[in-house]
């Protein structure tokens, strides 16, 4: 990497193109048009929606601050969990209380778990809406039991871990500062700076070429296509691994959730 | 590039000799992957056939290597990488590495191929603007790589120049060990023509590349 990025520091000469790629991001980045908010009210709506065979709703499920308690769960995850005994995302926990306190089954909500024209998803609307009760609040990374510290471990592995049949990690395109690929800007994620914090603290986001809420599970399923793995389970640990590293970078970062995005 | 890489082994080499350390033995940091690693890699992708285990997530040794030490082999495992991956490169048997500019500036905007989402009889592309600048009038190159605008001519269109661009693109970690560009022609990535047409846009006199 090293040789390769230190010649790639000689190419950025794109000064005139870097203007305008810079105004179109301005256009889109209006947060009144965001309609990333609807996706918070639905989620909102569905949080105390009673569902599932207990016909119990999501009202008493504890995100890590104590049940029910939603203002900044968002910043301090991902988080170990005794009940659980495992290190969880978001995405996971809500799963987690859909099965225990809703007794609800996660196949037809895993099956929606990325929304498409005429689907909506569940948990792309849960997370948006409790993702929301964290805007404006700052990351702190759980990193203090060694549970969080061996899900650091593998998510750093992972990170750096080279594979597949173009040999990509996450690394190739975010392991430093001030690089492109096209047209787009690459988050630095080797370590804690000002590109980590604005990119991990705007997810959930609007994407505009998806029409859709995303979140960071579908950022990561999407990174490992890209990557030329195969699809990665859905709410699965190497996610969670790699979000408890990238909350580590991004440690200190501002949360400006949903916002808006490409 | 190469070269310096190899003077340094040598120069360790003999450093090695005269204080009786084995070459190598200068300090190097290592990243073994933790504890735990291959059962959460096999429970996240589940559903993972086992040929494409094999091809998709296990490593092979150059990528085992360059993991191992994030990319910063030290001199003596770079130039190990180098010499396994500089005998996997394969010339066209006619010896002609030029093909044709126009159909390599489609492959050097073409980023499909190899995703779980693209079709099964998709052709591979070479996405070399996701990372390189080729012609100066395309805006949209990233900078992941150095800028190869005006690749051919600084290189006086040289045979031997055009050689060395394919054996690059062939497999990159033969000329720079843990370089981030793709092996194209050693994983079999790009077919032989595809290279040939990828060398024609940086070495044909009427290539934009070189206008």
């Amino acid at each position: 990497m090293s040789l390769f990025a230190a010649m790639g520091a000689e190419a950025q000469d794109g000064a005139s193109s870097e203007a305008e790629i810079q105004r179109y991001r301005e256009m889109i980045s209006d947060p009144m048009s965001n309609p990333g908010f609807l996706a918070v009210d639905r989620g909102e709506a569905l949080w105390s929606t009673r569902r599932g065979s207990k016909n119990a709703t999501l009202e008493t499920c504890d995100l890590g601050e104590g049940p029910g308690k939603l203002d900044g769960a968002y910043a301090r995850l991902p988080r170990f969990f005794a009940d659980a005994g495992k290190v969880m995302d978001v995405e996971q926990r809500l799963l987690w209380c859909m099965t225990t306190i809703q007794g609800l089954d996660t196949a037809d909500v895993i099956k929606r778990r990325f929304s498409r024209p005429g689907v909506e998803s569940d948990m792309e609307d849960l997370t948006a809406f409790i993702a929301n009760k964290s805007s404006g609040m700052t990351f702190e990374p759980q990193l203090g039991k060694p549970e969080e510290k061996a899900m650091y471990a593998l998510g750093e592995a992972m990170f750096y871990r080279r594979s597949g049949v173009l040999d990509f990690s996450c690394a190739t395109c975010h392991g430093e500062t001030g690089l492109r690929i096209r047209t787009t800007n690459l988050p630095d994620f080797s370590k804690p700076n000002k590109s980590a914090q604005e990119s991990i603290g705007s997810w959930p986001t609007y994407r505009v070429s998806q029409t859709a809420l995303r979140t960071m599970q579908h950022r990561l399923w999407d990174c490992f296509r890209q990557q030329r793995l195969p699809s990665v389970d859905y709410g699965s640990d190497m996610v969670t691994a790699l979000q408890v590293y990238l909350v580590a970078v991004a440690k200190d970062g501002e949360l400006q959730v949903p916002s808006i995005k490409r | 590039m190469n070269r310096h890489i190899i003077a340094v082994a040598a120069l360790a080499v003999a450093a090695g000799l005269a204080t009786g350390l084995p070459a190598g033995a200068q300090e190097a940091k290592t990243y073994p992957e933790p504890a735990g690693f291959d059962a959460a890699a096999k429970t996240s992708w589940s559903k993972v056939k086992p040929d494409e285990w094999k091809t998709r997530i296990e490593t092979d040794e150059t990528q085992r290597l360059c993991n191992l030490y994030r990319n910063n082999p030290p001199p003596d495992v770079a130039r190990k990488i180098m010499e396994m991956n500089r005998a996997t490169v394969v010339y066209p048997a006619d010896g002609q590495v030029i093909g044709d500019w126009k159909k390599g500036q489609a492959l050097a905007n073409n980023g499909r191929g190899g995703q779980f989402s693209d079709e099964p009889n998709t052709v591979n592309g070479g996405n070399c603007y996701a990372c390189h600048q080729l012609d100066p009038k395309e805006v949209s190159f990233g900078t992941l790589g150095p800028s190869l605008t005006g690749y051919g001519k600084a290189r006086d269109f040289s045979p031997d120049a055009a050689k060395e661009a394919y054996a690059k693109i062939y497999n990159a970690q033969a000329a720079f060990a843990c370089t981030n560009m793709p092996r194209f022609g050693a994983t079999r990535f790009l077919s032989e023509q595809q290279m040939k047409d990828a060398v024609a846009l940086l070495f044909s006199r009427d290539s934009p590349v070189n206008k």
